[in-house]
């Protein structure tokens, strides 16, 4: 038994469609939880099922082991923070942190007691007489957090907290919410729709798309076994370069998307050749062909240079695939490049049901060697 | 050296030359500008500017029957007005109009906003019927207080009456038709505030809401913490516009009572309608004119003055 115990958890607003259809989770103590899914997935939705905002229509929430379905939010012994951190313009920092508290009635000394603590903790000692719309951003987003965590509740729920903050500020709140959660040992639920902050955040993570669950597990394991075809796609970025596959079984030749004519190895041999397959690779395995081992030659049709690395677009069939290679590469648009496609770097799945066939079976070896 | 010598010129012309054109510009832009204030200008000026400086001017003078200037008397008409204890009732009586009406209207509307904000099946409904005042007339709302006040048809004085209570003269008794004007009042602002309010409440962000629902606090606390302050600039507006609509009140005394009985709801505004028309002293009206807009204009600058430390504009 976890902390949080999602069992059969349905959602439906009209009693027609579900929102949420049957999720089963459970989420450990003091860990870090990741729902992630493009916006309208229901991830939301999830998570204010959770702090009690949303009636939960089919399903048990158990949160301790005590089932929690029926009790209003403020029974559930927990903290939130908003997208739009939902700070009282009208009160004061001091005053905004301290309204949870206030609301609990603590008595005043040990609320100025905690008060002074997480000021300290969140390096907001300065900034307590200032009203919100005095604050830049990332200020706001602390204070937000400072809220959550002067009410020493033991589960923090957050639903998109960093997506109003810039690029260079997002990436040094992760580092600090991260640090802070282990720090307090806080469970975290942490709600995004940027898979980036899902990878490097969390312990663990749940895709969740259309309402259903797509694949829980560590961010390693969704990046190197996808389930299927959507978490494929949508976790890692650039995302995985997806193509159709056909068997010509007389060749002992994978065809895909009628371009690429990959020679059939000793790793294809438990994919079966009767029905629609989709395979898959990554960017970083679309490696530079050298003179011995270049497998293709394919047409750039883009090149951004990143500084430490070259991102290249190769036109494939009906397609782009996108390759990253370490180092600044001098490739020209237009240009015939020579790749090098190791057929055990494919992802295989079935283009029907979506579902996984077999991985990559790069995982281990390679690896350490290309980093 | 030559070089700098030649250079000096070159940019100090260039400089004067962007100036001119600079200038040019702005000019035409200020005649552009006026042009589109022009429509407003005439207007105001016609209906508005004019007949201010025209009613400061008229109170130093007396007039004849058809308001032409005979006499002029300096500050005569205000010493008078100051030692007339009809007007000096008129004053006390619509200070205490403005004190019944204004905070109950405000309160009972802010009440009503509340339990209208509520998500609830068929809202739409009560909304309807809580902003409806808004669409009646003076002329019509008055009327139909008429009849309720009145003494033995009225439905106010049956149920007095069904109650075992003797029937009160509503208009007729001048212990009680400030307050009979009053309720009326209230009722026919009723509708205006309530829309107001309602619609700060509904602007009001609800994941505020949600972060004091996840905090634990309680009704009270966030009608306290949360939604006065937050509503405080409509509140504030409200409160503005209600003290000077009961400052300017006319059409309901006109209908109800005509000042009467003994002067008891002869608001300052119904008076100056009198002293003007009824008895032609055009010179005594606008110097009573001239008062009311003095003492709207103190009311409105302490309220701004005393608003800006308690309102929170987002």
């Amino acid at each position: 038994m976890g902390q949080i115990d999602l069992i059969d958890i349905s959602k439906s607003y009209d009693k027609q469609k579900n929102v949420l259809d049957e999720i089963n989770l459970s989420i450990e103590e003091g860990e870090f939880f990741v729902l992630v899914g493009p916006s309208g997935s229901g991830k939301s939705t999830l998570l204010r099922m959770i702090a009690g905002l949303e009636d939960i229509t089919s399903g048990t929430l158990k949160i301790s082991d005590k089932i929690v379905n029926h009790l209003p939010p403020k029974d559930r012994n927990l903290s939130m923070v908003f997208q739009n951190y939902a700070l009282y313009p009208h009160l004061s920092v001091e005053q905004n942190i301290l309204f949870g508290l206030g609301a609990k009635k603590v008595n005043k000394k040990e609320q100025q007691k905690r008060l002074a603590e997480t000021a300290e903790m969140m390096g907001l000692s300065e900034l307590l007489n200032r009203k919100p719309k005095e604050l830049s951003g990332g200020q706001k987003q602390r204070v937000a957090l400072a809220r959550s965590v002067v009410s020493e509740a033991p589960l923090c729920l957050m639903d998109e907290p960093l997506s109003n903050l810039d690029a260079k500020l997002r990436a040094q709140m992760r580092i600090e919410i991260r640090r802070l959660q282990k720090r307090l040992g806080l469970t975290m639920v942490y709600v995004t729709h940027d898979q980036v902050e899902a990878m490097t955040m969390g312990d663990r993570i749940m895709v969740l798309n259309d309402g259903k669950i797509q694949q829980v597990g560590k961010p390693i394991t969704l990046y190197n076994e996808p389930e299927n075809l959507f978490v494929a796609s949508f976790i890692g970025s650039p995302k995985m370069n997806m193509g159709k596959a056909v068997y010509s079984m007389n060749q002992n030749q994978l065809v895909i998307e009628d371009t690429l004519r990959i020679a059939q190895g000793p790793d294809m041999d438990d994919i079966p050749g009767n029905i629609d397959l989709t395979v898959g690779i990554r960017a970083e395995h679309l490696l530079p062909g050298t003179a011995e081992n270049t497998t293709h030659h394919l047409e750039a049709v883009n090149v951004e240079q990143l500084g430490n690395e070259t991102l290249i677009a190769f036109d494939v069939g009906s397609t782009l695939w996108m390759a990253k290679w370490l180092g600044q590469w001098d490739v020209q648009v237009g240009e015939m490049v020579p790749v090098h496609i190791d057929s055990g770097n494919f992802c295989f799945f079935d283009s029907n049901t979506g579902l996984l066939i077999k991985s990559a079976n790069f995982v281990k070896e390679q690896e350490v060697v290309s980093i | 050296m030559s070089m700098h010598s030649t250079a000096i010129p070159a940019t100090a012309g260039s400089q004067i030359h962007f100036d001119k054109v600079k200038r040019k510009q702005r000019i035409k832009n200020f005649f552009k500008g006026m042009l589109f204030l022009l429509p407003s200008i005439v207007l105001f000026g016609v209906f508005l500017f004019y007949p201010l400086v025209r009613t400061i001017y008229l109170s130093f003078f007396l007039t004849d029957a058809a308001g032409n200037t005979t006499v002029f008397v300096n500050w005569e008409n205000y010493v008078n007005l100051f030692s007339s204890p009809v007007f000096l009732q008129s004053i006390k009586s619509t200070f205490l109009f403005v004190l019944y009406t204004v905070p109950v209207t405000i309160i009972i509307a802010l009440f009503l906003a509340v339990i209208a904000n509520e998500k609830l099946r068929g809202i739409g409904l009560f909304r309807t019927l809580y902003s409806s005042t808004m669409g009646i007339s003076v002329a019509a709302a008055s009327v139909f207080w008429l009849y309720l006040f009145h003494p033995s048809i009225g439905l106010l004085n049956m149920l007095l009456e069904a109650a075992g209570i003797d029937g009160v003269g509503w208009l007729t008794d001048p212990a009680w038709a400030l307050i009979a004007v009053s309720i009326t009042t209230i009722w026919m602002n009723l509708g205006f505030t309530f829309l107001i309010l309602l619609g700060g409440l509904q602007s009001i962000d609800s994941y505020l809401y949600e972060s004091a629902d996840i905090d634990g606090a309680g009704y009270f606390y966030k009608l306290r913490r949360i939604t006065i302050p937050m509503l405080s600039p409509s509140l504030f507006f409200v409160i503005t516009v209600t003290i000077i609509n009961a400052f300017q009140t006319f059409g309901q005394i006109d209908i109800l009572t005509q000042g009467g009985p003994v002067n008891a709801t002869n608001l300052i505004v119904y008076s100056i309608y009198r002293e003007a028309f009824v008895n032609y002293q055009f010179g005594s009206a606008s110097a009573q004119a001239v008062l009311l807009f003095i003492i709207i204009l103190i009311m409105t600058f302490l309220q701004f003055k005393i608003g800006e430390r308690r309102v929170h504009y987002q």
